[in-house]
């Protein structure tokens, strides 16, 4: 039978100035573990969400983004010609856009930042069944009026409903706020594309991309088969829901790799933490751990024991850390997307699998800072220690 | 009986033949046990005296399996420990041995009745087992009422007192004490040795003393004296007259 868990439990107990440091050293660790991970995962999850997998997006082929596609309204009367995508009575869902960035003023600092400014068609809410008007009414075709997402109406100066902006040498009224479930469109400001076309003067039968309502999600393999073999059209099509998963790749990999190195660093400062702890409680316990030795306990139940010890100070370090990141949950933040050159806002997201992650890191910190100092307590020898003071 | 210089083999609980124990400092070699022979029986009381520096430590450390011997060979109740592993010597120890030390070595986190029960946590007894053996051992040594108290709540003797229940709850081959009034004032002295005579007269257990304190030793069946590694001394067994 092991050494009982009292015997740790107690001792950490008696000592705990000295283990409090190394549960503080890795709390904070595994909260800035937690949280730069509950970054990523927030900014994945708003693009991911901007995504619909009953939508597929088209572009000119080889252009990574919207920003960077071009198609003509020849083009867009091939595409929206297929079988597969959903018809209404105004005709098949599709909505071809154009976008632009323009800054404005944030509330918060008065400095500029840059929003995406999406001209869409009259169909667009049909197509995207998952933006609903909050406040106001959708933009009339033809007129210079804005629908902006709660994040825009929110974060920025002069997008109350009935305010007036100016961009791209026109005035624009504000007319409505959408809701866009959290998703990318909640940063962005839609008009109607052909106004937005005229404001810019760019040629009036250039779009950038479309997207359509496909009939069923299981339509998007022909849809794409249809398009893509199509000679009159030189295009690519993804799955909203994946083209925005993309977009969402660089950034999320780049604050997880961010927080990875963050979190080594730290992670090691608390492994000596750890290993400072759990060394001075092997020099003080020299003589009970001799004893338990003399008694008959397998220098394995010595290392087990100060192990389970590490790990028990690593478990309470990690419950801390994770309790104090709750709090950032659903906390929005906002970062530059590197796809649209533009301000997107997104919330932390503090998922169950991000707190697990987090507590077994702890755990590893543990380990790692339990397993010398229980290697030595095993190795010292019984006979001299058993009569230390 | 205990007998010193023996030779061949005997049917003693315990049998050290030629037994040495040299240590190294840098080039100089320190012969601390030299060629000791000896017989304890079951049921012996013996006590160990000898100045500082004589190889009673040692003498005992070795007897306890707490250290391996340069040469020679001990055997207790059949088993020549002297070639165990470091693991076996572990389990032999669990099996045979029950340690009083000279500074009761209580786990302070651990209540009286934790204390006492560790040596049973190696063995296979139930719970409800090892509550029966521990309040047994708890009352045979005095210390029924000090259950949940912790070491910092208890007397010197009462201490003491404990130490030797966890020495004896596992029901050991024989009784390893180390100086174990070596901390106490003179009453609680004589109370821990009263205990220990009776434990060897009433109960039957062997028993080894190593002791500075001539009073300590009187109470022992025999005492051997160790000086400069040797046995050169053994007292007349008081139970024999």
């Amino acid at each position: 039978m092991p050494i009982p868990i009292t015997y740790n439990l107690r001792s950490l107990r008696v000592r705990w100035t000295s283990s409090i440091v190394a549960v503080l050293g890795i709390a904070g660790t595994v909260g800035v573990f937690v949280a730069m991970l509950a970054l990523a995962q927030g900014f994945k999850a708003t693009l991911v969400s901007s995504g619909s997998s009953q939508n597929a997006i088209i572009r000119r082929a080889g252009a990574t983004s919207e920003m960077e596609s071009v198609l003509t309204r020849d083009s867009i009367r091939v595409i929206q010609d297929a079988s597969a995508i959903e018809r209404a009575s105004a005709g098949p869902l599709g909505s071809p856009e154009v976008v632009v960035i323009a800054p404005f003023p944030l509330r918060r600092t008065g400095t500029d930042a840059n929003v995406q400014i999406r001209g869409v068609s009259p169909l667009a809410l049909k197509v995207r069944s998952n933006i609903r008007i909050i406040a106001g009414r959708f933009f009339q075709s033809g007129m210079n009026e804005l629908v902006v997402g709660r994040n825009v109406a929110l974060s920025y100066s002069g997008f109350d409903l009935g305010g007036t902006v100016r961009f791209g040498g026109g005035t624009w009224t504000v007319v409505g706020v959408f809701n866009g479930e959290g998703s990318a469109f909640d940063s962005e400001v839609w008009c109607d594309a052909n106004v937005l076309n005229q404001v810019y003067q760019r040629p009036p039968n250039l779009f950038q991309s479309v997207t359509v309502r496909l009939a069923s999600p299981g339509q998007f393999r022909e849809l794409k088969d249809a398009l893509t073999s199509d000679p009159r059209l030189n295009v690519q099509v993804d799955r909203e829901i994946e083209y925005y998963e993309k977009q969402s790749r660089q950034l999320t990999t780049l604050i997880t790799v961010l927080g990875a190195i963050v979190a080594v660093v730290m992670g090691i400062g608390a492994v000596f933490g750890a290993l400072n702890t759990m060394y001075s409680a092997v020099v003080e316990r020299s003589r009970e751990i001799a004893t338990m030795r003399a008694i008959g306990f397998a220098t394995g139940s010595v290392v087990a024991s100060f192990i389970i010890e590490a790990l028990c100070i690593a478990f309470v370090g990690g419950i801390l850390g994770c309790i104090a990141v709750l709090p950032l949950n659903r906390l929005t933040t906002g970062a530059m997307n590197w796809q649209t050159f533009s301000y997107l806002a997104f919330a932390f997201r503090v998922t169950p699998p991000l707190l697990i992650a987090g507590l077994l890191f702890a755990l590893l910190m543990g380990l790692i800072g339990g397993v010398p100092p229980a290697i030595r307590a095993a190795r010292a020898p019984v006979a001299s220690a058993l009569r230390e003071l | 009986m205990v007998s010193v210089d023996v030779q061949g083999s005997s049917n003693a609980l315990i049998q050290v033949r030629s037994l040495e124990k040299t240590y190294h400092r840098g080039s100089e070699e320190l012969h601390v046990l030299q060629r000791l022979d000896l017989d304890v029986e079951a049921g012996d009381f013996v006590a160990f005296m000898g100045p500082s520096g004589s190889g009673k430590s040692t003498l005992l450390n070795l007897l306890g399996g707490l250290d391996t011997p340069t040469s020679g060979s001990i055997k207790v109740a059949g088993d020549e420990i002297t070639r165990l592993s470091a693991g076996e010597l572990t389990q032999w120890r669990a099996r045979h041995v029950g340690f009083v030390f000279q500074m009761y070595n209580l786990i302070p986190v651990l209540t009286a009745y934790q204390n006492v029960e560790l040596p049973l946590l190696l063995t296979s007894l139930s719970r409800s087992e090892r509550r029966r053996h521990v309040e047994a051992a708890m009352a045979l040594v005095g210390v029924a009422d000090r259950m949940q108290h912790y070491p910092g709540q208890l007397s010197g003797g009462q201490g003491q007192r404990v130490g030797i229940a966890r020495a004896l709850v596992a029901d050991p081959t024989f009784l390893l004490c180390d100086e174990p009034t070596g901390d106490l004032d003179r009453k609680s002295a004589d109370e821990i040795m009263d205990l220990i005579t009776r434990l060897s007269e009433e109960q039957g257990k062997t028993v080894l003393l190593v002791t500075h304190d001539p009073l300590a030793a009187q109470r022992a069946g025999a005492v051997l004296h160790l000086e400069k590694g040797v046995l050169v001394e053994a007292a007349i067994a008081r139970t024999a007259g």
